[in-house]
């Protein structure tokens, strides 16, 4: 299906020529594009956000307990990990754009790498939430049980979020592999890099989604903690489940 | 003879020998078109007739022909088809598809390979929803808009209903990504937005709230889904949650979904009225902003949907407040479209009387919307068949009426062909007089009382029932006549020059009818305005070889 996009030429009364836009290798209409749509996911997570702040006025104190038993240390290094991942992935960008592919690619694997330990490290803490009976349908958050009303909302609006957080990481390295597979297909160069460009914007999205849900969860709760907590949190990795 | 898009398209993947996998895999947005209008309308009359089978049953008071929970499950597929498969998806993706680009002087939508998978992701959304009819305890039986508690608690399949919606809703939004850099990106050399007809006006405000609204009512979907499935409590008062929130989670969006159903709507009328009152539109740029405005305006509104389910009265009064306010630039088109035809050389065709009717019948709904804002008005008809009768003017009176406008006034340019327009002009009469027979009366039976929902009532209601009947039988004749007519048009109607309507748009300055693969065969400089009539006749001509102006 050839498709090679001559520009075509309008001319209007004067005889002067004007370039027609067309759809094929229209570089700016594919950032527009998916700059629209990731104001579709700002708009989502708005609106769990919302959910999240509604009743967080209703149960202000079930809200602080709860957060207060979350792992800081874990959530704190995956904060670090995203952004360093924000990083690698910028510069990825950048070595494309000056024409480095090699250095580009590895800046994609340095990504994923990271991408992957995220993941790695949130299931360790969601294990060790589940051993402390803290998991969705199970033990504390079940209907029964008699944890107050505000920290089952929390919990459950946790898991929710992280886990759709999570499943936007995983995208992100569906993505970024099938990146790597088009750099060496050749079918993204230096000069044509806007699937490159558009990943990269998305995985800013999904680490500038994770600055908010980070504080709103791990942080809130952690007015009481005090410098000799921090003894505690390396020797046992999982504060605060009291 | 040139070829068309019926013999040549473009694929999303190779290119097949055979015609009908030819029409599977296009990408050609005038071909998208055509199969969603294909796949809508069997959805549509799917909906038409769970509508009748109530109407059926409430024929006479007591229970005849289903129980109460079928009575329920009834009416939700009817609002889930018609709502999430058929009006909100409807006029962008049917026309939109279709003619925007044309109108704009695009030879495609920005990304045509999305707008193939979107079609595909639409088919997907249906199918779910279809599935949900015969898995586990049958279609949801909550009504459209899954209210919680009960579609918390209730034992039907309402998770693959909630599913089903989000992939629509999805679906919705990519279609409205591609029109917006396609309207961004891809007008043609000289189009400034104010020399875009007010067609591409509308779906462009629609596409912004596509694009803003549906991803909330999306996430809201999802919240429910989890809450159904692990529990988790936010919407069920039970565990802590606020039924309330999702009341007003839903009405964020779904309230703007309103005015994403009705503003390519009042595009189409903005077409047909000047090209046959033969006049220039009045006020174009005042039409083209308010278009705009009642987009923004509707997004602050949504509460008028909860005077009823507890709210602060400081915040009813507030959302009755900006709920007037969207009256006034939707009376701004309205005054506009009435002084075009003033004083325009009016020419009666099939477009033209149903977009009359249309103003007619809208302005019923309009008015009678007015009514039910006020808080101690709606206090008193809230879930009445008042409510059900006022949206029925306002969204098949006005969204579906008009979507059957643009279908007769674009159907030469989509096809090539004319219908018989003497028939076309009996099926219009026979939908208008079925349709305010079949809803008039709801009104009054509302007034009195008359709760909606419910499958049984008290006798002194059954007259308006009978009536209401009676309306059905003449409106759905109406509309098999009206798409008989069509079909027949299409098959065996007589062939069409591209501008039989002598209109002033770029969509109908074409070389040929149908148009060719790629659209105009040549892009003109656009550095006329969209509406230019004198004496009766278009000013614009163009050298079709060309595409310069002759005039």
């Amino acid at each position: 299906m050839g498709h090679e996009y001559v520009p075509e030429i309008a001319i209007d009364r004067d005889g002067n020529q004007h370039e027609v836009q067309g759809w094929q290798g229209d570089f700016y209409g594919g950032k527009l594009g998916f700059w629209l749509f990731m104001l579709t996911e700002v708009m989502m997570f708005g609106a769990m956000f919302l959910a999240l702040a509604y009743y967080n006025s209703l149960h202000p104190q079930d809200f602080l307990d709860a957060s207060a038993a979350l792992n800081r240390l874990l959530g704190g290094t995956n904060t670090v990990i995203l952004l360093v991942s924000a990083l690698t992935m910028g510069l990825g960008l950048l070595r494309m754009r000056a024409g480095d592919v090699k250095g580009a690619k590895l800046m994609i694997w340095a990504t994923i790498i990271l991408a992957v330990a995220f993941l790695v490290i949130k299931g360790f803490e969601w294990t060790a939430e589940y051993h402390h009976g803290i998991f969705l349908m199970h033990d504390k958050l079940l209907p029964e049980s008699s944890l107050p009303f505000g920290q089952k909302l929390f919990y459950g609006l946790y898991f929710s979020m992280t886990g759709l957080h999570g499943f936007h990481i995983i995208i992100g390295i569906g993505l970024m592999l099938w990146l790597l597979k088009r750099i060496n297909a050749g079918k993204v160069s230096p000069e044509h890099h806007i699937l490159h460009w558009n990943i990269a914007l998305y995985w800013d999205i999904v680490h500038l989604i994770w600055v908010f849900v980070f504080p709103y969860y791990y942080m809130i709760g952690a007015d009481g903690i005090q410098m000799s907590d921090f003894s505690m949190i390396f020797g046992g990795g999982t504060n605060g489940h009291h | 003879m040139s070829k068309t898009y019926f013999d040549e398209t473009h694929c999303a993947i190779g290119h097949p020998k055979s015609t009908f996998m030819q029409w599977m895999l296009t990408i050609d947005h005038k071909r998208i078109g055509i199969m969603y209008a294909a796949v809508m309308f069997v959805f549509f009359f799917v909906a038409v007739f769970t509508a009748f089978a109530m109407r059926l049953e409430l024929f006479a008071p007591g229970g005849q022909y289903m129980d109460g929970n079928t009575f329920n499950q009834a009416f939700t597929l009817h609002g889930v088809i018609m709502i999430f498969l058929f009006i909100i998806p409807g006029i962008p993706a049917i026309f939109g598809n279709i003619v925007m680009p044309l109108m704009i002087g695009a030879k495609d939508v920005s990304f045509p390979r999305l707008n193939w998978f979107t079609f595909w992701l639409y088919i997907a959304g249906c199918c779910i929803a279809l599935a949900s009819l015969f898995i586990g305890e049958g279609v949801a039986d909550t009504g459209w808009t899954f209210y919680a508690p009960y579609s918390m608690n209730t034992g039907t399949n309402v998770i693959m209903a909630l599913v089903a919606a989000f992939v629509l809703g999805f679906a919705s939004i990519l279609t409205g990504l591609n029109f917006l850099v396609t309207i961004h990106r891809l007008r043609a050399p000289g189009m400034t937005f104010f020399k875009m007809p007010l067609f591409v006006w509308g779906i462009y405000a629609t596409a912004w709230i596509q694009l803003l609204a549906t991803p909330v009512v999306g996430i809201t979907l999802v919240l429910a889904i989890l809450e159904k499935y692990f529990g988790i409590g936010i919407f069920d008062p039970a565990k802590g949650g606020d039924p309330v929130l999702f009341q007003h989670l839903f009405w964020i969006y779904s309230h703007p979904a309103v005015y994403l159903m009705i503003l390519p709507a009042f595009g189409i009328m903005s077409e047909i009225i000047p090209t046959f009152s033969r006049k220039e539109v009045f006020g174009y740029r005042t039409i083209a902003l308010s278009s705009a405005s009642i987009a923004g305006i509707g997004y602050l509104v949504w509460g008028h949907h909860l005077y009823t389910s507890g709210m602060s009265d400081i915040a009813k009064t507030v959302f009755s407040f900006l709920t007037f306010f969207v009256a006034i630039p939707t009376g701004v088109k309205f005054y506009d479209w009435v002084a075009t035809m003033y004083q325009g050389k009016i020419v009666l065709s099939t477009p033209m009387i149903w977009a009359l009717g249309t103003i007619i019948t809208f302005a019923i709904g309009g008015i009678t919307g007015v009514t039910i804002t006020m808080i101690g008005m709606d206090v008193h008809l809230q879930d009445t068949y008042y409510t059900v009768a006022h949206f029925h003017y306002a969204i098949l009176g006005g969204v579906v009426f008009l979507l059957f406008a643009g279908m007769h006034y674009w159907f030469p340019l989509v096809t090539g062909k004319m219908y018989n327009e003497t028939k076309a002009k009996i099926a219009f009469y026979l939908n208008f007089i079925g349709f305010n027979l079949l809803w008039f009366p709801m009104f009054i039976a509302g007034y009195y009382g008359m709760p909606r929902r419910y499958f049984d009532y008290l006798p002194e209601f059954e007259i308006y029932h009978q009536l209401s009947f009676y309306g059905a039988v003449i409106f759905i004749a109406g509309l098999i006549y009206m798409f008989w007519v069509l079909f027949k048009g299409w098959t065996k109607g007589e062939a069409t020059t591209p501008n039989p309507w002598n209109a002033t748009t770029l969509e109908w300055h074409l070389p040929s009818s149908p148009p060719p693969l790629e659209n105009h065969s040549k892009v003109p400089y656009v550095d006329f305005d969209p509406y230019e009539y004198k004496h009766g006749e278009p000013v614009v001509k163009f050298n079709y070889e060309t595409m310069q102006r002759i005039d």
